[in-house]
């Protein structure tokens, strides 16, 4: 399938030729909790392939707004459609093509891996004549296939996590939903399961909606949307978000810093400083500054290195504080108020 | 296609219909059975209760009650037992609703394109399958107690059990729609599932009780269920007038005795409004 689709554009992580397909479109989306507002009025939409990721701590409405899509939650105010089908309106047909991955697992420990996809698919409807070819092809997407007859409750957390993954394609839903699908898992895991989600991509012409609040994770999506207290910050593709806050960090080691920061200055104009023992500066392009440094600082340099700002920069710029800092305080928000936190969550 | 493309599940517009809802249903309730056989020590474990009942509790107090011929005491308590295997296994495989949010199950099922009606049914038709499998069981020791196996006896009772098994489930489900976590158990077992035994007429028979516990027997539905039961029985054993009138003088109102259709028909009419309340309950969004 992945032939039929343009190719993505690395700048804007949308496909290049034409606009693909609008699968998810969300319109002043408003949720309210009682007196606390969880998700006030956001609005965006996701193209067909689109790996979109929801980024912000924890409490910053993300799994709201993923129950809202999801039909699980009603919405205060504000619309939605999923492939097409209003969230409010024809719930039914949204979840038939939706696939669901939460964060805490939601399989039957005392059925078997092909026991449980088994059931997902007739209650999906997925017909009898392609059920097994799907619940093979799924099973060996993730690497179960020669677990298939084992009981789920036998499964570490990773294969528990891969198993749900399978189950939500079975039934070629047009969205997958993954609300923080590495979370609890070892680093390794972690690497895999983003390996299945890239894969799946170029297999199966789907979306991919995910949450994450790792920072490092929510580089492998097309687009990002960061989310703080309810409200949509910023939306754009990864690169563009870190070219937006600018400037590269550019380090070099020196014989002489006195004179290195002179010349800088002389030179360039740029103001430089010594942190951790080399002098540091920044620019916007640091890798065609590179060039122009070595042409005219007339100064010796042993190494040098150049960094791009980081995701945890941008959400620093945005939000004027850290993802940590953040947690930190919409923890005591959330604890005051249960019901923002799902059933049986973390 | 190229031969590594994937089969892609056709688009089904299914959600709502009829059909769907069906398969949702059929679902839910093999998964109840595949559960039900897989557990092979809670089959034994609800297997041994009945029979510990019927035997020992039974043979002890067959001393104290009348008898006459084949009929005695374990003869009276059978059908009560049946009643007790049924409610037994029955609100145990509702209350696992429990255990389904617990661990995150009952969300996978939530979540399917398909009415909430629809799984609170397929619940409940396996929790009655698995109580009357169990029943069932039981029906084999009818002889040990003097209980003749004729067909239409034992098809009697089987239809019975189907009737109190489907209430009972309807009923367990719909506490289980209103807990959330599994400690509240116990409190079922305490203040529902023993007072209902107790109070059904399965051990000692509702007539001629002091007006406060007779008041109470009335209340429970499960002696709506027994009473025809045992009636089913009586009709198949010999058993003088004298004995009759002790062990089967069957509920009554205001000194009328109930005829069995209307017993039945509680029970039917408990079945209905529990059902229709636990789908309520499930359908409601958040």
């Amino acid at each position: 399938m992945s032939a039929l689709l343009p190719p993505v554009d690395a700048a804007t992580g949308r496909n290049g030729s034409e606009s693909p397909p609008v699968v998810v479109a969300v319109s002043d989306l408003v949720r309210h909790f009682g007196d606390v507002v969880a998700v006030s009025g956001v609005s965006f939409e996701v193209g067909e392939g689109e790996i979109f990721g929801f980024l912000g701590p924890n409490g910053a409405g993300k799994s709201t707004t993923i129950n809202m899509l999801c039909t699980l939650l009603k919405p205060t105010s504000g619309s939605a459609h999923i492939a097409g089908f209003d969230i409010v309106r024809e719930p039914l047909r949204v979840r038939s093509h939706i696939g669901l991955v939460f964060q805490e697992t939601t399989l039957d420990d005392y059925l078997t891996a092909s026991e449980n996809l088994q059931f997902h698919a007739e209650l999906y409807g997925v017909g009898p004549e392609i059920r097994t070819e799907r619940l093979e092809l799924v099973l060996s997407m993730v690497g179960l296939a020669d677990r298939r007859d084992h009981l789920v409750g036998t499964f570490s957390g990773g294969m528990k996590r891969r198993l749900e993954i399978a189950r939500g394609l079975i039934h070629s839903p047009r969205v997958l939903f993954l609300d923080e699908p590495t979370v609890g898992l070892d680093p390794q895991t972690r690497a895999h399961i983003w390996e299945y989600i890239h894969e799946l991509r170029d297999r199966e012409a789907i979306t991919i909606f995910l949450t994450t609040h790792y920072m490092d994770e929510a580089e492998h999506c097309s687009r990002i949307a960061i989310v703080d207290n309810g409200a949509l910050v910023v939306v754009d593709t990864p690169d563009a978000l870190k070219a937006m806050i600018g400037k590269d960090r550019i380090e070099l080691q020196v014989p002489d810093s006195k004179a290195t920061i002179a010349a800088l200055s002389e030179q360039f104009s740029l103001q430089a400083t010594v942190s951790e023992g080399a002098v540091t500066f920044h620019v916007a392009d640091g890798e065609e500054f590179v060039p122009k440094l070595f042409a005219r600082l007339g100064q010796p340099i042993s190494s040098i290195r150049v960094s791009r700002p980081t995701l945890d920069d941008v959400f620093m710029t945005y939000t004027g504080r850290t993802i940590r800092d953040a947690e930190a305080s919409t923890g005591e928000r959330m604890r005051n108020h249960p019901r923002m936190r799902r059933r049986g969550g973390r | 296609m190229a031969a590594n493309v994937p089969a892609v599940a056709p688009v089904h517009l299914a959600g709502g219909d009829l059909r769907s809802d069906l398969r949702a249903v059929k679902v839910v309730w093999r998964r109840e059975l595949l559960r039900f056989f897989r557990n092979r020590l809670r089959l034994l474990t609800s297997f041994v209760q009945p029979v510990l009942f019927l035997l020992v509790l039974g043979t002890g107090f067959a001393s104290l009650a009348p008898s006459g011929g084949a009929v005695n005491f374990k003869t009276f308590m059978f059908p009560g037992i049946l009643a007790m295997t049924v409610l037994f296994t029955a609100l145990f495989s509702a209350i696992s609703i429990v255990w389904d949010r617990e661990f995150g199950f009952l969300r996978e099922m939530l979540v399917a394109p398909v009415r909430r009606g629809a799984i609170v049914v397929g619940k409940c038709a396996g929790g009655a399958t698995t109580a009357v499998i169990q029943g069932a069981l039981m029906l084999l020791l009818a002889g040990l107690v003097g209980v003749p196996y004729s067909p239409s006896l034992l098809l009697t009772l089987l239809g019975e059990m189907v009737i109190v098994a489907i209430a009972l489930t309807a009923l367990g489900v719909l506490l289980a729609s209103r807990m959330s976590e599994i400690q509240s158990f116990q409190a079922v077992m305490q203040f529902i599932v023993m007072p209902m035994f107790f109070l059904s007429g399965a051990i000692f028979p509702p007539s001629n009780l002091p007006q406060w516990l007779s008041v109470l027997t009335r209340l429970d539905p499960l002696a709506y269920a027994v009473d025809p039961m045992r009636r089913a029985v009586f009709t198949h054993v010999s058993a003088s007038p004298a004995l009759q009138a002790r062990l089967n003088g069957g509920i009554t109102w205001d000194g009328w005795r109930l005829p069995i259709g209307l017993e039945l028909g509680i029970v039917v009419a408990v079945a209905v409004v529990a059902l229709a309340l636990a789908v309520w309950q499930f359908s409601k969004a958040e």
